[in-house]
């Protein structure tokens, strides 16, 4: 009885200490705070805010060095998600919400060359080679980056179209009386 | 029958009595007829007619694109002139793409798929069918696609359909006409639409004030013990699908779900009356009856209009104003929608024309809040109106949805009853269309962020076969001159 006790209690302490040097020893250093805010980023790698891709631009915005407005595709939304996660107050009021734009491929400036297609990389451009390309309009999510490339210049980025469905009432205004 | 209660609620001026004893009056096809595409809740319908072609009543113009989408039809025999954007009959005043079709007077029908011979022995898949090639929405204003709705039998234990003739909105009277005139129609599209969802049960919800209405609807149903007209308390909102199901069953529908949860399916009686034409006789939604009232129309009246007839043909039809209106509004005073002007179109979904006089409008100014209770006693589900509106008015959205204001049916009891004149209703729409724009937002960055991580993958995939096929060319290349 007394030794089946000892000896199990010295192996469980014995692998404990185990783990807990393991733990120490081979850590990944990586700060927690980073994959949230990089999970409540688009995930679409466009490098509009300066950096080269969300994983980056979480890093800097967990050492404080971006500020929570840096993503234009993500918008109010998740400026508004991050002010709240970081615990600091989003200045949303110097924050220009910014038009969500959509690429457009000029039809008589398109000689298919297939670039803007390598460059987008939600596949949201279709066509081959000598074949006119388009965009699907709703997968785009306004990185521009095709338009960089276009040796043609031919890719405009259009603001995407207020629609009956997706439009919504404005606030109320009070009026300046009433307080 | 037993009749339960809901909290809240206004009695608001009706002033039915202005249309609601003239008869259903046809309204001709006026020349041109403007079909928008979207004219129901779900996805765009996509238009399967040219420009120049030539239509015949009755035809198809555009077809449903998934299950949650509505068919539209061509309401008169003519040519389609154009398909363009035209200004939607909504308060924002956008336009919409639209077909625009020109009637050569004919008026000539297209062969129409064969009646259901039987409808309440035939397959309910049959009906459902039918229900949506027909293009019938929900008439009472949500027009959500009734064929999705009957549907529901399939994932729902159900047991009663609530036909909702209760019109709790002042000043229409569109379904109170229908339910007077067409009550043999409207009993036998019932029956259709229970035999559809497999339920035996029919309640027919009226409110107390339409007594011709009660009596035709029992006429016509007399002998069939499944079907019982309830006549319901007159208040505001009484007509709201969730309420009176509560109202006449007792079930509460819980926050954010169906009302097939709890085992009821509601649908307006102008709907049952437009599933009794497509099953009967083969004849989609081509038109409505809309009710033109208000102390500014001369002559106010109860059309069966065309849909896509413009909303000047029918306040002409009315005999024009009578005043300069001061206030145009789609739909009832309470959930209307102001109109951007009268060269809209009538669609599926327009139930009301109101031109309201000076007089029938109140224009105070907005007074600070006094904190007196009226919004929150009169909430017909159970908000409190005053602590969401100070929250939006701060831009704290996220305060208000835990204070449930996405749960607000934008009814306008509270506005209604407030002495301050605080736009109460206005501050909840807002903040629901805010919050919904950041739901499709957050949604379209899931999308993103599983195209880019494909896409990404591909691209590994691909430059590990070069690579693998370089190696192997190389090493090909080694192994020749040995």
């Amino acid at each position: 009885m007394i030794v089946a006790i000892v000896s199990l209690m010295g192996m469980g302490l014995a692998l404990g200490a185990l783990l807990g040097a393991a733990s120490k020893w081979l850590a990944v250093e990586e700060n927690p705070i980073e994959a949230e805010l990089q999970a409540m980023l688009p995930g679409s790698q466009c490098g509009q805010c300066g950096y080269v891709g969300c994983a980056q631009a979480a890093a800097a915005l967990a050492r404080g060095e971006a500020p929570v407005t840096l993503c234009p595709p993500g918008g109010r939304a998740v400026a508004e998600a991050l002010a709240k996660k970081l615990g600091v107050k989003a200045d949303l009021s110097a924050h220009e919400e910014k038009v969500p734009q959509y690429a457009y491929i000029r039809p008589d400036l398109c000689f298919g060359c297939t670039r803007c297609m390598a460059e987008c990389n939600v596949d949201a451009i279709i066509g081959a080679t000598k074949q006119m390309h388009d965009v699907i309009a709703d997968l785009c999510h306004g990185c521009g980056k095709c338009a960089l490339v276009c040796p043609t210049q031919g890719i405009e980025m259009r603001p995407v179209p207020a629609t009956v469905s997706s439009w919504h009432w404005p606030k109320p205004q009070r009026a300046a009386s009433a307080h | 029958m037993k009749i339960f209660d809901i909290p809240g609620g206004v009695h608001p001026v009706y002033r039915k009595e202005l249309a609601s004893e003239q008869p259903i009056r046809p309204l001709p096809p006026p020349p041109r007829l403007y079909i928008p595409l979207q004219q129901h809740v779900g996805a765009l319908s996509v238009p399967i007619v040219a420009v120049g072609s030539h239509v015949s009543k009755g035809q198809v113009l555009c077809v449903r694109q998934g299950t949650l989408s509505a068919t539209q039809h061509a309401p008169t025999s003519g040519t389609v002139v154009a398909i363009e954007s035209v200004t939607a009959p909504h308060a924002s005043g956008l336009a919409q793409d639209t077909i625009v079709i020109e009637a050569d007077g004919r008026d000539a029908w297209a062969e129409l798929p064969e009646p259901i011979d039987d409808p309440l022995a035939a397959d309910p898949q049959q009906i459902i069918d039918r229900v949506a090639g027909s293009g019938i929405v929900g008439l009472g204003g949500a027009i959500f696609p009734a064929a999705v709705k009957l549907g529901m039998g399939k994932q729902y234990k159900l047991d009663t359909l609530l036909l909702n003739g209760a019109e709790c909105e002042p000043y229409l009277t569109c379904d109170d006409r229908v339910m007077r005139e067409h009550a043999d129609e409207v009993i036998d599209g019932a029956r259709i639409m229970a035999h559809a969802l497999g339920v035996r049960r029919i309640l027919i919800g009226v409110e107390g004030n339409k007594p011709q209405a009660i009596a035709a609807l029992e006429r016509a149903a007399a002998g069939d013990a499944g079907i019982t007209v309830v006549p319901v308390p007159v208040r505001y909102p009484v007509g709201y699908a969730q309420h009176l199901t509560r109202i006449v069953t007792g079930r509460e529908t819980p926050a954010e779900h169906r009302n097939a949860e709890v085992g009821v399916v509601t649908h307006n009686v102008a709907t049952a009356r437009a599933v009794h034409h497509a099953v009967r006789f083969g004849r989609p939604l081509i038109s409505r009856i809309v009710t033109v009232t208000g102390g500014a129309i001369r002559q106010p009246s109860n059309l069966e209009v065309a849909i896509g007839a413009l909303v000047s043909a029918l306040v002409d039809a009315c005999g024009g104003f009578s005043c300069e209106p001061r206030q145009l509004v789609l739909g009832g005073p309470m959930m209307g929608q102001p109109l951007p002007g009268l060269e809209v179109p009538i669609v599926k979904g327009s139930a009301g024309i109101l031109a309201l006089s000076a007089d029938e409008v109140v224009e105070a100014r907005e007074r600070p809040c006094i904190r007196c209770g009226s919004c929150v006693s009169v909430c017909p589900c159970g908000l409190s109106p005053m602590d969401m509106a100070a929250l939006i008015r701060k831009d704290k959205l996220d305060a208000a949805a835990k204070l449930f204001v996405g749960d607000c049916i934008g009814c306008g009891s509270c506005s209604w009853a407030c002495p301050s004149h605080i736009p109460l209703v206005q501050y909840f729409n807002y903040a629901n269309g805010v919050l919904a724009e950041q739901e499709r937002q957050r949604r379209k960055n899931e999308r993103v962020r599983t195209l880019a991580e494909a896409h990404a993958l591909r691209v590994e995939s691909l430059e590990r076969a070069k690579k693998e096929a370089r190696a192997a060319k190389l090493g090909d290349k080694t192994e020749t001159p040995a």
